[in-house]
């Protein structure tokens, strides 16, 4: 390795010549991941019934179901919002006991299987789980309801937002801060002032991220909050069993969802293809 | 790598050795996927450790079927050394869109008729090996009283049924609108499994599932008994068109109908044809 690298670091490996070389040796392998991933896309859009799409996209069971989807996605990035930036910022700045605990609590869901993340949910939230009593005492049952659909959501989702605003928050060089309390900023203000604007585009990606998360999640749905058209019937679950009974509207349904995550890509053009680094 | 003679001359052989290095991580890539290809591929025939090579019969059955089948398939795989059987579970509708998409198996079994007509062009004979009925399932000692149909419409009561698009799903929503009952499920749940969890669970307060589901939870469901439930729930059983082993499938299906076959279907709750 270090025989063949060692050349390359000299001037000369600048020029398109040796620049060409790398290619040669990644090209195919690369090439091959790129088609990897293009295909099934590419199939959904090949098999999509243009003619009929527009009928599909508006009968009034897709209608509804892309209405509960929206707003089970808004709620569960408020909720993330709510919660996950106070946790995002005691993560970055200040040290406490558990941390590098609470630092993998948050991490966890992201690589969870979400029926596991779903049975999990049961197990805690549900009628028989953990909190089910004390819940039940104040009134609130998770499954089987629209709550719970934004609870399911918000377990997978809210790691997104917290990791990456934790990033931008721990990356701010504090003088900025302390220059502004210095000159008299209270908290709230350098809060409002300094630091808000500085994190400001990780905290969009991080919460267009964790809402496009919340719009796609499926497992944790169906097995924690369960399938009702109208009530927990968001769109992945919809597309999930249209599929058995009529795959040319699970097909229509598929690339309003693709379309959807590919709009959160191009918004995040200048953060995440690149651009601005 | 390191261990490679070092390039003496840096220029002139890089190019082709890379070549080489691609091609050789694409053979790493590739041949275990083709072979993983070939040992899924239906047909494919499995060595044994004493030599002898077995037929494998793939087998693609209604998710109610899950515990019976694995039991009969063991008695069955034991009466003849030279098959093994391979069992994929999924709701009937599911099934019935993996053979269309080309699914590499030898018979199905669904549970009713109907998906196993839709599957016409693609399965030969079918023959009926059991039947089932409905039953509502709640937690054991039935706390709330469900003793009919009728309570199932009740307002302190969470009922979980089947998604219309199952089966079990279409069966309940028929019984029930031959009682004349409207009810307001929670959920419809993609498989009467899953329905059947949610009320071992204690998320819902009852659902509709088959006798032999109910069977099989051993304790953790009370089964209430539904006139009616049994009405046209047959599991048909075919081989496949496509089967790599046609033989082998009609005499599994024949086999179901045995004597031991049926007593194991008997034991798991599921009437007899």
């Amino acid at each position: 390795m270090n025989h063949r690298t060692a050349p390359r670091t000299r001037p000369r490996a600048r020029t398109p010549a040796a620049r060409s070389r790398t290619p040669a040796a990644l090209g195919g392998p690369a090439a091959l991941a790129a088609a990897f991933l293009a295909v099934p896309l590419a199939g959904v859009v090949a098999h999509t019934p243009w003619r009929g799409l527009a009928g599909q996209l508006s009968s009034p069971d897709v209608v509804r179901a892309l209405g509960l989807s929206l707003l089970v996605s808004g709620l569960a990035l408020l909720l993330s919002l709510v919660l996950g930036v106070p946790l995002a910022w005691l993560l970055a700045r200040t040290d406490f006991p558990g941390k590098a605990l609470v630092r993998s609590l948050v991490l966890l869901p992201m690589v969870l299987p979400p029926t596991v993340a779903g049975v999990a949910l049961l197990r805690g939230f549900g009628r028989g789980g953990l909190l089910g009593g004390p819940l039940e005492a104040v009134g609130v049952t998770l499954p089987f309801s629209t709550a719970g659909a934004v609870v399911a959501a918000a377990f997978v989702a809210m790691p997104f937002l917290v990791i990456g605003l934790e990033g931008a928050l721990a990356g701010i060089d504090p003088r900025y801060e302390e220059a502004a309390a210095t000159m008299g900023a209270t908290l709230p203000q350098t809060l409002r002032y300094v630091t808000l604007p500085m994190v400001a585009p990780s905290l969009a990606a991080g919460a267009a991220l964790c809402w496009a998360r919340a719009l796609g999640e499926f497992g944790a749905t169906i097995t924690f909050a369960g399938n009702l058209p109208g009530v927990t019937q968001t769109l992945p679950l919809q597309v999930y069993l249209l599929l058995q009974q009529d795959p040319a509207a699970a097909t229509s349904v598929s690339l309003l969802l693709l379309a959807v995550a590919a709009a959160v890509l191009i918004a995040l053009r200048g953060r995440w293809l690149g651009h601005s680094r | 790598m390191p261990g490679t003679p070092a390039p003496r001359a840096p220029r002139a052989p890089r190019r082709p050795r890379a070549g080489i290095g691609a091609a050789a991580l694409l053979l790493a890539v590739l041949v275990p996927l083709t072979a993983l290809t070939a040992a899924c591929g239906g047909g494919a025939l499995g060595r044994t450790g004493d030599g002898g090579a077995r037929a494998t019969v793939t087998v693609l059955a209604a998710s109610s079927l899950t515990d019976v089948l694995a039991e009969a398939g063991a008695a069955y795989e034991e009466e003849h050394p030279g098959v093994r059987l391979r069992l994929s579970f999924a709701g009937s509708q599911e099934l019935a869109a993996q053979i269309r998409q080309g699914a590499p198996a030898d018979l199905v079994v669904t549970a009713d008729t109907a998906t196993m007509e839709a599957l016409r062009d693609f399965t030969g004979p079918s023959t009926v090996i059991a039947r089932n009925r409905l039953v509502i399932a709640t937690a054991p000692g039935d706390p709330l009283g469900v003793g009919s149909l009728r309570d199932l419409a009740r307002d302190d009561v969470k009922v979980v049924l089947a998604a219309p698009e199952v089966p079990a799903g279409r069966y309940g929503q028929r019984l029930l609108e031959r009682h004349g009952v409207t009810v307001r499920p929670v959920s419809r749940e993609p498989s009467v499994r899953a329905v059947l969890s949610k009320v071992e669970l204690g998320e819902a307060d009852a659902g509709l599932v088959y006798a032999s589901d109910a069977a099989a939870s051993e304790g953790r469901v009370e089964a209430v008994p539904v006139p009616g439930g049994g009405a046209g729930v047959r599991y048909p059983a075919a081989p496949l068109e496509d089967a790599a082993h046609p033989g082998r499938a009609a005499d599994f299906i024949a086999w179901l109908g045995s004597e031991p076959a049926r007593r194991l279907l008997r034991e798991a709750g599921f009437l007899l044809p």
